[in-house]
Parts: structure tokens; C-alpha cells; sequence
């Protein structure tokens, strides 16, 4: 029998990064949870969370608690099994894409020469779980608002790839961190600007988040497809909506802002991860703040604006970087 | 073996579970939602063992296709049009075709063995050839061009058959187009 002392350094290695990052998602749910609710607040010229700790700072810890320790209701209608998966198959894949993002040089859990395609493949598993819950559900807003999650996500997913392909045609790799690496000089923002505003539009609708909001549209559908969640499994979805918006946003910083690159720190290989998250949470504030001072699209609006605008713009866009690549 | 060939034997097997798993699923389910699990759950493992044979492309390719985007449009599909409980359990239930259903399964399947053991199996590389994804994309687009674009083709008049079928369900209901 192998013991601790035997196993492979590389497996322990994995299991810590693994440990990190699940730790790192609930950790980053509370900070956006708290960030969400204080910037609503200000944006309504209330103050948001103020009883809990400073300036309502434990605010989400709390309410993390409540979550926790309420029953998980299971309507008497939902397809079990379904209703069960759902919020598991929401909260899983959200975790892999984390483990190929170079935080810094060094802080990267594994260098895959694929790591873009392996988080777009995981990412993509995400409408399953919106899916599964809303048709597990049996409810009617439920379903149409993964009805809507499909449409939109179906829609957005093209102008997403394409604007990403722009840059892989620059830098001739799907390695992440060679996609940094090649930011030394310039950033890729200003290279490719218009490839950066129509991944940032495509993402903000890929996490569903206003002002593409459409299936968990309240005013409308209640909470679309996780009306019947309470309890862990509520937050469950809840950490995956967040995790999903952190992973879009890194995703962008490694892409188009230069991932780790800022002015040289003391041991910069691993201290650049203070650039890496002052990047991804000026991005996250900027998609908070959209959410609260943009109205909502009607669902036409969404699907012609991803279909008539954003597919035919990035299509434009990779010919000329195609063109100007090979001259 | 090592501690990481036991890893990896494991993965094996449970991946293979997880092919024999979802195709019973597929197949003996009563609802058709389930069935597409099912299909998604074979189609993962399927990818898993992609990932054993050492190809992460074909393995992400997978995922990606057939999990995040068929198995999405069946549902879609399904969930569109649904089917009462009833009317499923009455299709397992009638056993018509039976023999049909057998015999074809069974000519398939024999089919398969034979081509397997005509094969002459080689034993895998210890060095592994050039699978990135420079190398694929050649192959693609010089050796195997004909038939890459004539999947495109395929994909191209399903697309077309698609918006011919919805536009004239449109058109007998006697709804405005725009």
C-alpha cells in the first residue's frame, strides 16, 4: 500500500491547488455578493448591508450561514433526480476552468497547451445545469427561463469563440500562459479593441447578468429557472453564477489586459498576482455596475443583437486580423 | 505499476462504467429528458476515455460538441415539444418490432467484431505522434479536405432543411412572419 509519504508530489500538488480554489470560490461569492449589494445600494442612493460587522462587511458570511442551515424544499411535483443534479451540475465545472488560469507566473495549477479550449468546454456545461433545473423544476416560469438560457447562450457562445480566435490567430497558441506571455509589450486591448468589446458584451450575456438577465428575468419570471430552489441549493447556483463571472473576467484579463504584466513588484513571479486580480475586479465592478444602471433588453433585442450585430462584427473582425497576420 | 497506472486503470473502468451507465439509461428510460442524460452521460465517458487514450483535444472537442451543444439542442427539442409520460411508457411497453429491433442490433454488432478481429492491432508508440493542434489542423485542411468540407456541407443542409420545416409550420397557422 502506497502512504502519504509515497504518493507522487504532483498528486498532492493537484489536490492542493484543488483545496485553494474551492476555498477561493466561496470566498470570492462573498466578496461579490457584499460588492453587489453595496454598489446597488449606492447606485438607489440607499447605503445597502449596514447592521452586520463594519459598513456591513459580514454581511454575506451570515447570510451564507442562513443559506446553509435552511431545509432544501423538494416540491412535490419536480422530477427528483433532476431537481437534485441541477445545482451540483451548475457548481462542478465552474471549479476546472480555475485550475489552467495563470494567476502569475508561477501561480498556475496546471499549464494545459489547451487551457482555452479546456475552458470553453467547461463553461459550456453550465446551460446543462440551467437546463436540468428549470425543466426538473416543473414549473412554468422555471422552464421558460431555461428556455431562454438555451436560446441566449446558443447565441452569444459564437460571437465569444470568435472574438477569442482573433487572439489565438495573434499568438498562434491556446496555452494561457503563453497568451500572457506574449503581452509583454503591448496588451492585447489595444491590438484588438474590437474583439475585447464584443467578448466583454458576449460574456456579460454567457453569465446571464444584466442587462441580459433574461432567464432569471424577476419582473417577469419570478426568478426563472431557480424559482423552486431554496436552501444549499439556492446557493449552490448562486456560487456558480459568481464563479462563472470571475472565470469570464479572468478570462479577459489573460486575453486582452495582459493577465499578470503591471509594473515590476518584489518576487514578481508570484506577486503579479496583484495585477491579475486588481484587472479582473475593476472588470467584475464594471459588469456590477451595468447590472444596476441598465435597463433590461426585450428578448428579440438580445437575440438580434448577438445574431445581426456581434456574429457578423467579430466575423469581420478575425479577416482582418487573419489579413494582417499574414502579411 | 506505479501509483499513477493504478490512477489511471481505475479512471478506466470508471469511465467505461460510465459509457455502460448512460447507454442503459438512454435506452431504458421513461421519459425522454432522462434519456438525454443518459446520452450525455455515455457521450462524458466517451470523452473520458479520449482522455485516457492521451488525446486532451479530442476530449475537450467532445465535451464540447456533444455534451454542451447536442445533448443542449435535444433538450431544447424536447422541451419544445414534450411528450406525455403516457405516450412513452406506451412506446417501451408495445414490443411490435421487436424481432426487427433485435436482428439489427445483432447484424451491427457482428459487423463490429468481425472488423475488430480482422484488425491488426499495433501496440501503442512509447513516443507518441504529433497530435497538437497545428498537426491536426493540417490534416484537416490539405489531407482530409474532402471530407471536412463535406461535413460542413451536411451541417449546412440541415441547417436549411431546419428553417424550411419551421417556416412552414409558420405559414399554416396563418401567423404574421415578422
Amino acid at each position: 500500500m502506497e502512504t502519504i509519504s509515497t504518493l507522487p508530489p504532483e498528486l498532492i500538488r493537484m489536490v492542493i491547488a484543488v483545496i485553494i480554489i474551492i476555498s477561493f470560490i466561496f470566498l470570492n461569492a462573498i466578496m461579490m455578493g457584499y460588492l453587489e449589494r453595496k454598489i446597488a445600494g449606492h447606485v438607489q442612493r440607499r447605503l445597502g448591508p449596514m447592521e452586520v460587522g463594519f459598513h456591513g462587511i459580514l454581511q454575506l458570511v451570515v447570510d451564507g450561514v442562513k443559506l446553509v442551515a435552511k431545509e432544501l424544499l423538494i416540491p412535490i411535483n419536480v422530477d427528483r433526480t433532476f431537481f437534485r443534479l441541477a445545482p451540483i451540475l451548475s457548481f462542478t465545472p465552474v471549479i476546472l476552468p480555475l485550475l489552467v488560469i495563470p494567476f502569475s507566473e508561477k501561480l498556475q495549477a496546471r499549464d494545459l497547451n489547451l487551457g482555452l479550449l479546456f475552458i470553453v468546454s467547461m463553461t459550456s456545461v453550465n446551460v446543462m445545469a440551467i437546463l436540468v433545473g428549470g425543466w426538473g423544476s416543473n414549473n412554468k416560469y422555471s422552464m421558460f427561463g431555461a428556455m431562454r438560457a438555451v436560446a441566449q447562450s446558443i447565441a452569444y457562445e459564437i460571437p465569444i469563440l470568435l472574438s477569442m480566435l482573433a487572439i489565438i490567430l495573434m499568438t498562434n497558441t491556446l496555452s494561457l500562459k503563453e497568451i500572457v506571455g506574449a503581452q509583454q509589450k503591448i496588451w492585447f486591448v489595444l491590438l484588438q479593441p474590437l474583439a475585447f468589446i464584443i467578448y466583454v458584451i458576449s460574456g456579460i450575456a454567457e453569465t446571464n447578468r444584466a442587462p441580459f438577465d433574461l432567464p432569471e428575468a424577476e419582473s417577469e419570471l419570478t426568478a426563472g429557472f431557480h424559482t423552486e430552489y431554496s436552501g444549499i441549493g439556492f446557493s449552490l447556483f448562486f456560487l456558480g453564477e459568481y464563479t462563472n463571472m470571475f472565470t469570464v473576467a479572468s478570462v479577459a484579463t489573460v486575453l486582452f489586459l495582459g493577465g499578470w504584466h503591471g509594473p515590476s513588484l518584489p518576487y514578481g513571479e508570484y506577486l503579479g498576482i496583484v495585477w491579475f486580480f486588481l484587472k479582473v475586479y475593476f472588470l467584475l465592478f464594471f459588469m456590477i455596475m451595468i447590472r444596476w444602471t441598465y435597463p433590461r433588453v426585450r428578448f428579440d433585442q438580445l437575440l438580434n443583437f448577438a445574431w445581426k450585430y456581434l456574429v457578423p462584427f467579430s466575423l469581420v473582425n478575425i479577416l482582418i486580423t487573419a489579413v494582417v497576420v499574414k502579411l | 505499476m506505479t501509483f499513477y497506472q493504478y490512477i489511471a486503470e481505475g479512471l478506466f473502468f470508471a469511465f467505461v462504467l460510465l459509457v455502460i451507465t448512460g447507454s442503459f439509461i438512454t435506452i431504458r428510460a421513461r421519459i425522454l429528458m432522462h434519456t438525454v442524460m443518459g446520452l450525455a452521460v455515455a457521450l462524458l465517458g466517451v470523452a473520458g476515455i479520449y482522455f485516457y487514450l492521451g488525446s486532451m483535444f479530442l476530449t475537450l472537442m467532445q465535451i464540447l460538441i456533444y455534451v454542451g451543444a447536442v445533448c443542449i439542442v435535444l433538450i431544447f427539442g424536447i422541451m419544445v415539444g414534450s411528450t406525455p409520460t403516457e405516450i412513452a411508457e406506451k412506446n417501451i411497453k408495445e414490443k411490435k418490432n421487436i424481432f426487427l429491433a433485435v436482428s439489427a442490433a445483432a447484424t451491427a454488432f457482428f459487423l463490429l467484431i468481425i472488423s475488430l478481429l480482422k484488425t491488426d492491432w499495433i501496440s501503442a508508440l512509447a513516443e507518441a505522434g504529433d497530435f497538437s493542434v497545428e498537426h491536426l489542423g493540417e490534416n484537416f485542411l490539405y489531407q482530409y479536405c474532402l471530407a471536412f468540407e463535406l461535413i460542413s456541407v451536411i451541417l449546412f443542409i440541415a441547417i436549411v432543411g431546419a428553417i424550411i420545416l419551421a417556416r412552414e409550420g409558420r405559414e399554416n397557422k396563418g401567423e404574421p412572419s415578422e
